[in-house]
Order: C-alpha cells, then sequence, then structure tokens
C-alpha cells in the first residue's frame, strides 16, 4: 500500500530534496566561475575616423591603440577587450557607431580625435550612461555641458592657445628672431573655428611681437588650396600660423612650393605637420615647420616604453600626440577598472573622476581630471620637423633639441 | 591686393576646369547618346586614379605616358559595364537606372577601400613641384600638362564623332532610337561603345588629375556631383558645353576663393548651377527639347 501524503502530492519527496540540495551545491560550487566571467576583460568601443579625409589621422590613433595591449599588461592594469568602430569623419556616423557599441557590450567609449564627432559621442554616452574617455579633441564646450560620464586628457582649445604662446615666446628669445607680421589660415570644422575664436581672445593677454594680417578660413576637405595659398601669400606676412589636419598640411606645403613661397617660419598649432605621413610623404619638404601642440615628454619613461613598443609595432613610425593620446586614453580606462574592481557604469565613472598618474607620457604633472572632467594640467609642447623625425625644442622642461630659425627657402633644398 | 595675384588664380582656375570639363565631357557623352544618367562616374575616375598611383608607385610608369593604356582599361571596363549591366536597364524606368549605377558606385568604393586602405596617395613626379614663370605669372606645370592633355583628347574625341563613321553612326542613334534599328545599326553594341569612349573621357581625365589632387576612396562621389554641376551648366549632352562648363566652374571657384571666402567658394558653383537652371534649363550650349 502507498503512503499518499499532500506533501508527497506536491512532488517534493526526498529525492527532489536530494536534487535541489545538489543543484544548490553545484550552483554554489560555480559561483566564482560566474564571478570571473563578470570581471574578465573590459570591453571598450575604441572610436575613430577610419576612413573619410580624417582617416590618415584615425589609422595614426589606431597605432596607440595597436601598443597598448602590451604595455598595459607589463604596468600591471587588467586586459582591455577593444572593439574597433570608424565613424567615417562624419559627426551623423560617429552618433550611430556610438549607440551601436553600447548595444553590443561596450562598457566604455574611447575617441574619436575630432571635436565634432567628439561631441556627438559625448551625447550618447551621456545618455546612455556609459563612460567615455576622449583621446583628442579640443573644443571647449565637450566639457562645459555639464557631463558626468564624458572626461577628456587632452588640452582645450584655450590651453593649446595659451601653451602655444608661451612656447613661441620661449622659441623667439632662443633663436633671437621677432616676426612682425603673420598670415592665419585654419579649417573651417569645428576645432579649427574654436581655435579661430580663441585666438582673438587669448592672443591679446600674450603681447605677441606679430599682428595677424588676414584670417583664411578654408573648407578642411578641400582637393585644391592654390587659391587659399595664393590669398595668403599676398599679404606678404613673415609667418604662416596655421590650424590644419594632415591632408590640407600636405597640400598647402605643395603649394609653397609651387608658388615659390617661404614664409620665415610655419607655425601649426594643430595636426598635420608633425604627421608620419606628412614626413614621408614631403621628404625633405617636410622639414622645418614647428608646430605648437600637445605633446609627450620624451625624458618621461612611458614615453620610452612607447617609443620602444611602436618602433616594434610600426618599424620607422615616429611617436606623435595621436599615439600618445589615445593610448593616454587607454591607460585611463584601465586604471579606472582596475580601481573600480567593476564594469558598472557608474563605478567607472566615479574611479575616472578619481584619476591620479603620475606616471604618464604627455607634458605636464600627470592625469587627473577637475569636476568637469577635464584633465586641466596638460602642458603644450613645440615640436620641430628635422630630417623627417620630431625634435622638442620648448618648453625647456621637456625640450631635447634646440629650435632652427628661419625655414630653409624650400627651393634650395635637394 | 596686386594684380598678378588675380592672374595667376585665374589662369590656375582656367587649367584645373579643363581637367574638370574632360572628366564631365565623359558623362555628357554617355547621356548624350545613351540617355543614361552614370552616377558611378566620379568613382570610375577615382580608380583611374588608383591605377595611375599604383603603375606609378610600382614601375614608375608616368601617368602622362600612361594616360592612353589607362584611358583604354577603363574604355574596356565602360563597354563591359554597359553591355553586361546596363543594357538591359536601357527600357526600364529612369529610377531602375539610377539605383544600378549608384550601386555600382557604392561598390566600386568599397573595393578601392578595401583594397587600397584609407589613406591619400599620390603620385611624386619628378615635375610635381615645377611651375613655370612668365613675368609676374607663375604656372603650375602639372595643372599644365594635364590641361593640354584635356584639350588633346577633347579635340579627339570631337574628330571621332564628327569625321569618322562610326561616330556618326553614335550620333545617329543619339538622334532617332527607331531610324537607326530601322537602318540596321547594332545599336546594343554602338550604345556599348559610347559607354566606353566616354568611360574612357573620364579614365584619361583621372590620370591628369592624379598629377594635381591625392587619391582615396571616397573622392568619387565629390567628382560625380562636380560632373553634374558641370554637364547641367554647360548643357547636358553639348561636347564643347562639357569643356565650357568646366572651365566656368574652375574659374569661378578659384576667383570666388580669392574675393570672397575660399571656404565658401563651392556656393558660387551651385549659385551658377541655380541661375542656370533658372533662366536657361537646357544648359549655356544645350538643345531645347521641343
Amino acid at each position: 500500500m502507498t503512503n499518499k501524503t499532500p506533501r508527497n502530492k506536491a512532488g517534493v519527496s526526498r529525492r527532489t530534496v536530494t536534487a535541489g540540495l545538489g543543484a544548490l551545491g553545484l550552483t554554489a560550487g560555480l559561483a566564482p566561475f560566474n564571478i570571473a566571467r563578470a570581471a574578465g576583460p573590459l570591453k571598450v568601443g575604441v572610436l575613430l575616423p577610419r576612413s573619410g579625409y580624417q582617416a590618415g589621422i584615425g589609422q595614426d590613433c589606431q597605432r596607440g591603440v595597436d601598443i597598448a595591449a602590451g604595455i598595459l599588461k607589463d604596468l600591471g592594469y587588467p586586459e582591455l577587450e577593444i572593439v574597433n568602430a570608424d565613424t567615417e569623419t562624419n559627426v551623423d556616423v560617429a552618433r550611430s557607431r556610438a549607440e551601436k557599441l553600447i548595444g553590443e557590450g561596450a562598457q566604455l567609449l574611447v575617441g574619436a580625435f575630432d571635436s565634432g564627432q567628439s561631441s556627438a559621442i559625448a551625447q550618447v554616452a551621456e545618455q546612455k550612461g556609459i563612460p567615455f574617455v576622449i583621446n583628442i579633441a579640443a573644443a571647449p564646450p565637450i566639457t562645459e555641458q555639464g557631463y558626468k560620464f564624458v572626461f577628456r586628457n587632452f588640452p582645450t582649445a584655450g590651453m593649446i592657445l595659451r601653451d602655444a604662446f608661451v612656447d613661441q615666446k620661449e622659441v623667439f628669445e632662443l633663436t633671437g628672431a621677432s616676426p612682425k607680421t603673420a598670415v592665419f589660415m585654419h579649417v573651417n570644422d569645428t576645432f579649427g573655428t574654436a581655435m579661430a575664436g580663441g585666438i582673438g581672445a587669448v592672443m591679446p593677454k600674450f603681447n605677441m611681437p606679430y599682428k595677424i594680417l588676414e584670417t583664411i578660413p578654408y573648407d578642411p576637405a578641400a582637393r585644391d588650396l592654390s587659391v587659399e595659398l595664393a590669398k595668403a601669400k599676398a599679404t606678404g606676412a613673415e609667418i604662416l600660423l596655421m590650424v590644419s589636419r594632415l591632408n590640407d598640411a600636405i597640400l598647402l606645403t605643395r603649394e609653397m612650393v609651387k608658388q615659390r613661397w617661404t614664409p620665415t617660419s610655419v607655425m601649426s598649432m594643430g595636426p598635420g605637420w608633425y604627421e608620419d605621413q606628412y614626413l614621408k610623404t614631403l621628404g625633405k619638404l617636410s622639414d622645418g615647420p614647428i608646430s605648437y601642440v600637445p605633446w609627450y615628454d620624451p625624458n618621461k619613461k612611458l614615453s620610452k616604453t612607447l617609443e620602444t613598443a611602436l618602433a616594434k609595432s610600426s618599424p620607422g613610425v615616429n611617436l606623435n600626440t595621436n599615439h600618445v593620446y589615445t593610448f593616454e586614453a587607454l591607460l585611463v580606462a584601465a586604471d579606472a577598472y582596475k580601481r573600480a574592481g567593476s564594469t558598472d557604469p557608474k563605478a567607472l565613472a566615479d574611479a575616472i573622476r578619481k584619476t591620479d598618474i603620475k606616471d604618464n607620457s604627455s607634458i605636464g604633472p600627470g592625469i587627473s581630471f577637475d569636476a568637469k572632467g577635464q584633465n586641466d594640467k596638460i602642458v603644450g609642447g613645440a615640436i620641430q620637423n628635422r630630417d623627417g623625425k620630431l625634435v622638442t625644442v620648448a618648453p625647456k622642461s621637456a625640450a631635447n633639441a634646440k629650435p632652427e630659425w628661419p625655414l630653409k627657402p624650400y627651393n634650395q633644398r635637394s | 591686393m596686386p594684380f598678378d595675384i588675380y592672374l595667376n588664380v585665374a589662369v590656375g582656375g582656367i587649367l584645373t576646369g579643363l581637367v574638370y570639363g574632360l572628366m564631365a565631357l565623359g558623362l555628357s557623352v554617355i547621356f548624350g547618346v545613351v540617355r543614361v544618367v552614370n552616377f558611378a562616374h566620379g568613382e570610375m575616375m577615382t580608380v583611374a586614379m588608383y591605377i595611375a598611383v599604383t603603375l606609378f608607385s610600382a614601375f614608375h610608369l608616368d601617368p602622362l605616358v600612361m594616360l592612353v593604356p589607362i584611358a583604354a582599361v577603363l574604355g574596356v571596363f565602360g563597354y563591359a559595364l554597359q553591355a553586361g549591366l546596363i543594357n538591359p536597364f536601357i527600357t526600364r524606368p529612369e529610377h531602375s537606372q539610377f539605383l544600378l549605377l549608384v550601386a555600382v558606385a557604392i561598390i566600386l568604393v568599397n573595393v578601392l577601400l578595401i583594397v587600397f586602405g584609407p589613406d591619400a596617395k599620390n603620385v611624386q613626379v619628378s615635375y610635381a613641384y615645377d611651375s613655370f614663370q612668365i613675368g609676374p605669372l607663375i604656372v603650375d606645370a602639372t595643372k599644365a600638362y594635364a590641361a593640354l592633355a584635356a584639350l588633346v583628347v577633347a579635340a579627339a574625341l570631337f574628330c571621332f564623332f564628327q569625321y569618322t563613321t562610326l561616330g556618326t553612326a553614335i550620333r545617329a542613334c543619339a538622334d532617332n532610337y527607331t531610324g537607326a534599328l530601322v537602318v540596321g545599326l547594332d545599336v546594343k553594341h554602338l550604345y556599348a561603345l559610347t559607354f566606353a569612349l566616354g568611360s574612357a573621357c573620364v579614365g584619361a581625365a583621372g590620370v591628369m588629375l592624379a598629377l594635381i589632387v591625392d587619391v582615396t576612396p571616397s573622392l568619387g562621389p565629390a567628382y560625380t556631383l562636380l560632373a553634374f554641376i558641370i554637364v547641367i551648366t554647360g548643357g547636358l549632352g553639348s561636347m564643347p558645353g562639357a569643356l565650357l562648363g568646366g572651365v566656368m566652374i574652375g574659374l569661378t571657384e578659384a576667383l570666388a576663393g580669392l574675393l570672397f571666402t575660399p571656404s565658401a567658394k563651392s556656393m558660387f558653383s551651385f549659385a551658377i548651377l541655380v541661375l542656370v537652371l533658372l533662366f536657361r534649363p537646357q544648359g549655356i550650349l544645350g538643345k531645347k527639347v521641343a
């Protein structure tokens, strides 16, 4: 006779209890593995302009990503899982790619070289509550919006200009030069326009020896800049002041040669003139321009590590701002992940806010962020192209060469 | 501003405009006969530019020397494209043709991106930085050679259409499709031949443009748009109109850049286009359709 109690009817027998306990034990036994999976690599979406007219620079920034894994591991940081995305040098594409990366599980975003594209990504990151570490973008408004998830380890346009004028004065002092006139050419994108606006506001405070005779804005995607350069040449200015990108820097140099004009100096306050592609494409014609830009301190230990790693991964390529600041953005991400011990976006953002990295590569005391998410301690440098290499000529604390002045005439270079 | 600056800029604009004109000539020839608007025009020119760049970097072959062979390659590509892909669409609605050629354009851009990557590439010929000085005038040597070659190619094309039997047959197809069929002309073959000629034109323009500008896969769409502005300004289907349109746009952009702001120079091209569409919709040298 079978004893059917209500408990038996409910299906809870000794066998069920044993199975239940077994399952519980199995779950408990597996729990450490689940935790291990959650604490795996931090999924970082890297957004860069890998195609379009900024493709050259986007690809150059990628070199900073390529060398990051090995160096971060050696420095004792946790592993990052990098997911690459192409903004196609387009603000709308940048926005949609950021949304897609977050949708695919990216826990932190890095990018995007350009101010317009970075602004679009910042809006998405803030809306979705995912930390965004900007590698390169200088337009001030990005960190003036009160965003809680956006951080920038790169100077704003105002900071770049402030340091540029300080370094220019140092170069003038070292060379004994005192130019009286300049013509200012700039790309009319978000970055170029912000820099142009900043020059008007910042320059009077520095009592520079030269005055700007004319300002010539131009399209960054222009295929021919002969008219723009003819206009600059016609001003008769001593120095050419530039805020450009890569392709236009190459085009303008070619036009200077063809139109037989060598200014006393080309002083750039943006990318282009120090890029590897600029040096390789133009050879001897690339020598001479001085770029007053955010740079790395060649005397810092991490800079030497980066130089060695880059020489191995991309032989013949000079370390530059694109590599250093893209690497440092990943360094910030890895450092925050290590301290947060979690992929929770809020915990990561809180950790980034408390960043205090002293052993970095860029010029200045290190990486930390103010209440707005801006590293306000970065210092700019002055870099001169010399025989296909780049030397730092100012500030004194980071210099490894003396500046050469004036620019050697283009028609006298063999 | 000194007068010689105006002179230099104007001459530069005319020389660049002549190359633009040759590029647009290809589009005009194809539309004038086949009545198909080639939306992959700029992309085909980019292909020619890449061929020129590759031949130069691999074998140091000067683009000007390779002009005819590369134009021939583009001609064969154009023939195959018309005979194999476009001919079945001739009698279909225009939007089908439009989508087909836009698809071809997108495929070309992406194939170039896969093969050559996104970096800008250029041809560093020995005369890349040369210029001629004639009094106050400084003329860019590469632009001068390219413009001269554009004039020669345009003249050869004009002679072909005017003085050869084949050219006359193609013009017959353009004038009266049914009539051409009735007299026994192989219209599909002639259409493919016309597309080949138009493609060869754009191939030649691409080779010359490779001397003037750096090439990237994304260059095509901008030049397709430019070709449209030129042929609509000059007159769709008109060969002299395409050249005239090219020179007009080149000159206008150059002078507008000098007199106003360089970043707004494209605006003036579009302004000309709007004016032409308003007051002479058939284009400056185009024929009015009854």
